[in-house]
């Protein structure tokens, strides 16, 4: 059987009547928008990801790839949002390379609330759709529960109500690829300052039908606050209370050990050091 | 459209990660009680010094999601003779749930002017440090929702700290963190300002290894120190920023420093 | 047929089964715990250069059916303060009652005893006077478990007269801020309002116009997206010179065009 597999639910859910409360995930409780403009579609979200009261990532991304024409941003379970749109993005491809024609948005906005749907809201994303496709600029929400709306602006997430005050205090139609970035932007801005779940960077994707532009961090107003003093520790500060020395080849013994090169590729951004 | 179904704020607590079932209750009883507390966030710090202490707050005040002020004060002057407290000599600073925590020092407030009224002399932290344990303990059964942190100078001039929890066990202190970032503060204060950890390097082999010795930190050091924390705290606590609000206990009387945080 | 007295007046027993007296069983707790039954919804307002502007609309609730349209929820003290009241109507009506004996028996007091009219002015209390004892009325109930379901804005000047606003909630958490707004306003609302006024420095330089026209931009937003609000409101604007309210101000430029070219939620295209 293909799909999740439930063999602790039982388990589970008798520890969790006996009071376990089940673990906490990372959520991204997160703005994410998106608003049509003639000749495209403009998404964007904030890049703050939380655990309870506690920033989890200062700056992860939203916005997920889905095809070349067709981008997604997440709110929601983290892992949720990452799971559906990878999978749905891989359902996609297989269909176009079998019908030989450009995914569709309505597609993929298809598959995604009958995935969502068939889960009854226990995958817990909430998704703004972006696309062009041969049939025109498309956009849509997909809620945990699968439904859908089509709107030509739209906001989700914690900081929905922050943005959608952006929207409709500004929104007009026919606006053009600047005017669209920039009231995005500002909507996402407007859930960075006034809710707590958003935070950090804005994150853009402007799809046309040509191409698609990631524009990652385009606005940072959220610089780290310069630290007014060093807190390097002389070497040999901490104590060693115990020393025992593995060599390289004794260890080969028992794995197989490769030599990194000398510029890593290193994943993700580089750690905070003091220096 | 159920747009907001993800806002804890708009939704009230959802089944799986943040409650557990209500063991015992009937199916489709639910009791409606009004809930009398909430968490209005933001974080405190104290620090007592050799002839000052340094208590310092940030300044936002939050309900779920949402911020109410960018502006709201946690550290207050008490003890003064008159309301704009100019010639207080204490300093309380409070969090927890904001409107438990006001009445708590109003209450402590019109407690030092009483006693400066039938003694002729301002009370001593100690002796303030003792009657606000008493007070908290009075409402064991209803507490004030507020972790409190009482700061002055000692008979001897020194540097005082008291912290409190929201029943009235209490401990004098070098320093402590109190609120929602206290468990991210506190570890920082333990290394930064009692040397916690940190050894005096090749001066033994292991266990034998020398602690690093204390020393009375100066004025400027602990006010580096505050400001670090805080801007760490920003970082990574939702519910801390926007302002940072520093008070300075000397012998020459309380400063008032206010700084921006980030208001992310 | 029964002859003892205490069953005299009353439905047969043997009909009607025994009479259930419990709730005249005063042993136990009180139960005055309460939830809020009619409800008024968002109120914001707006600090400016000399003054402050609220607004609330004139709908209340009762749960979902929009139930009372002509309710005002501004309300004046002695042409100088001005009250919003968001949440349960009937202990917003208490606590105006309350607030009108205070009115009326500083009005007495300053007649009767002009020496401390000519020394104080005419307005003895001003809003933050009133606002503390607000604050402390609302603590109150909450200490003993019978809130008052309410949150609420108070507007006017302060001792230094200086515009001053500030709210205070059914627990008693009271706060101060350039721009506030209750329940669903302080999503929706702030936002736009701390565009234009996030510090007490932007707040001093905005104008009477400006002010007022950023509140009713809000408004009107609250109409769009809140589901228990109105297109029917009032507008107070409080300054040095006493108070302007309007209690039935509608909603102008209102615009819908985003709907034009909405066909279905998904597949639909025609």
């Amino acid at each position: 059987m293909p799909g999740f597999d439930f063999s602790n639910y039982n388990r589970n859910a008798a520890l969790h009547a006996r009071g376990v409360p089940l673990p906490k995930a990372t959520s991204t409780g997160t703005t994410i928008v998106g608003c049509i403009y003639d000749g495209g579609v403009v998404i964007a979200a904030d890049t703050r990801a939380t655990s309870g009261p506690i920033v989890a990532d200062k700056n992860c991304e939203k916005l997920h790839y889905i095809s070349s024409n067709i981008w997604c941003a997440g709110a929601g379970t983290a892992a949720d949002t990452e799971f559906t749109t990878s999978l749905i993005s891989s359902q996609l491809e297989l269909h176009s390379l079998s019908t030989g024609r450009k995914p569709r948005v309505v597609t993929c906005m298809t598959l995604l609330k009958q995935h969502l749907f068939r889960y009854q809201g226990h995958i817990g994303a909430y998704l703004v759709v972006a696309g062009v496709d041969p049939t025109g600029t498309h956009l849509f929400t997909v809620h945990a529960h699968g439904s859908t709306d089509k709107l030509p602006y739209v906001t989700m997430g914690s900081g929905s109500l922050a943005a959608m005050s952006v929207f409709e205090t500004q929104w007009k139609a026919h606006l053009t690829q600047d005017e669209a970035v920039k009231l995005c932007a500002d909507a996402i801005e407007s859930g960075i300052w006034n809710d707590l779940g958003s935070g950090s960077n804005v994150d853009v994707a402007i799809i046309t039908p040509e191409k698609t532009i990631l524009k990652r961090n385009y606005i940072k107003p959220n610089e780290r606050t310069q630290k007014l003093k060093s807190y390097v520790f002389p070497k040999g500060t901490t104590a060693v209370l115990n020393e025992k020395i593995i060599r390289k080849q004794d260890i080969g013994n028992f794995v197989t050990i490769h030599d990194l090169a000398e510029e890593a590729p290193a994943g993700g951004d580089k750690m905070e050091v003091d220096t | 459209m159920s747009m907001f179904s993800q806002n804890p704020l708009m939704n009230g607590p959802n089944y799986s990660f943040s409650e557990t079932p209500r063991v015992g209750a009937p199916e489709g009883a639910r009791e409606h009680r009004f809930d009398p507390y909430t968490d209005n966030g933001g974080s405190t710090l104290a620090i007592a010094g050799a002839d000052f202490t340094i208590m310092a707050g940030d300044t936002r005040l939050t309900s779920g999601y949402s911020i109410n002020s960018r502006f709201h004060r946690k550290v207050f002057k008490i003890g003064g003779t008159t309301t704009d407290q100019h010639d207080a000599h204490l300093v309380l600073s409070v969090v927890g749930f904001a409107a438990d925590g006001e009445a708590l020092m109003e209450r402590v407030d019109a407690m030092c002017k009483m006693y400066r009224y039938r003694h002729g002399r301002p009370i001593s932290v100690k002796a303030c440090a003792q009657r606000l344990s008493t007070i908290l303990y009075n409402k064991r059964f209803f507490p004030y929702y507020a972790y409190a942190i009482l700061g002055g100078l000692d008979e001897e001039g020194k540097g005082a700290v008291y912290s409190y929890d929201p029943v009235g066990s209490y401990e004098r202190e070098q320093c402590r963190a109190g609120g929602a970032a206290a468990s991210l503060i506190m570890p920082f204060l333990d290394n930064q300002v009692n040397f916690k950890n940190q050894f005096i390097p090749g001066s033994g082999e292991g266990h034998a290894l020398q602690e690093r010795e204390r020393r009375p930190l100066t004025r400027q050091e602990v006010e580096v120190l505050v400001k670090d924390a805080f801007d760490g705290a920003v970082e990574r606590h939702i519910e801390v920023g926007d302002g940072l609000q520093m008070m300075v206990i000397t012998n020459k009387g309380i400063e008032e420093i206010i700084l921006p945080l980030k208001r992310d | 047929m029964d002859h003892r007295p205490q069953a005299w007046g009353r439905p047969r027993d043997d009909v009607y089964g025994a009479y259930d007296g419990s709730y005249l069983n005063h042993g136990g707790p009180k139960n005055a715990t309460q939830s809020p039954v009619v409800t008024g919804t968002s109120v914001i307002a707006l600090k400016f250069k000399d003054g402050v502007v609220m607004a609330a609309d004139n709908l209340a609730s009762y749960g979902s059916l929009a139930r009372f349209t002509d309710v005002k929820r501004l309300h004046t003290f002695h042409n100088t303060t001005i009250l919003g009241y968001g949440g349960d109507v009937s202990d917003m009506q208490f606590l105006s009652r309350l607030i009108l004996q205070i009115e009326l028996h500083q009005d007495y007091e300053l007649e009767q005893l002009p020496d401390i009219k000519a020394q104080r002015g005419q307005e003895v209390m001003q809003a933050n006077n009133l606002f503390t004892f607000l604050k402390k009325q609302m603590y109150h109930c909450r200490n003993h478990f019978d809130p008052l379901w309410n949150q609420i804005l108070i507007a006017g000047f302060d001792d230094e007269r200086k515009p001053f606003l500030s709210s205070v909630d059914l627990r008693g958490t009271s706060f101060s801020a350039p721009s506030l707004a209750t329940g669903f306003g302080a999503a929706l609302a702030q936002p736009i309002m701390r565009k234009y006024a996030d510090t007490e420095e932007q707040a001093a330089k905005l104008t009477r116009e400006e002010a007022v026209e950023i509140v009713k931009e809000c408004m009107k937003v609250l109409f769009y997206r809140d589901a228990r609000s109105l297109d029917r409101y009032s507008i107070a604007v409080v300054t040095k010179d006493g108070i302007d309210l309007k209690e039935n101000e509608q909603l102008e430029k209102q615009s819908w065009a985003f709907a034009e070219r909405i066909k279905g939620y998904g597949t639909q295209t025609v």
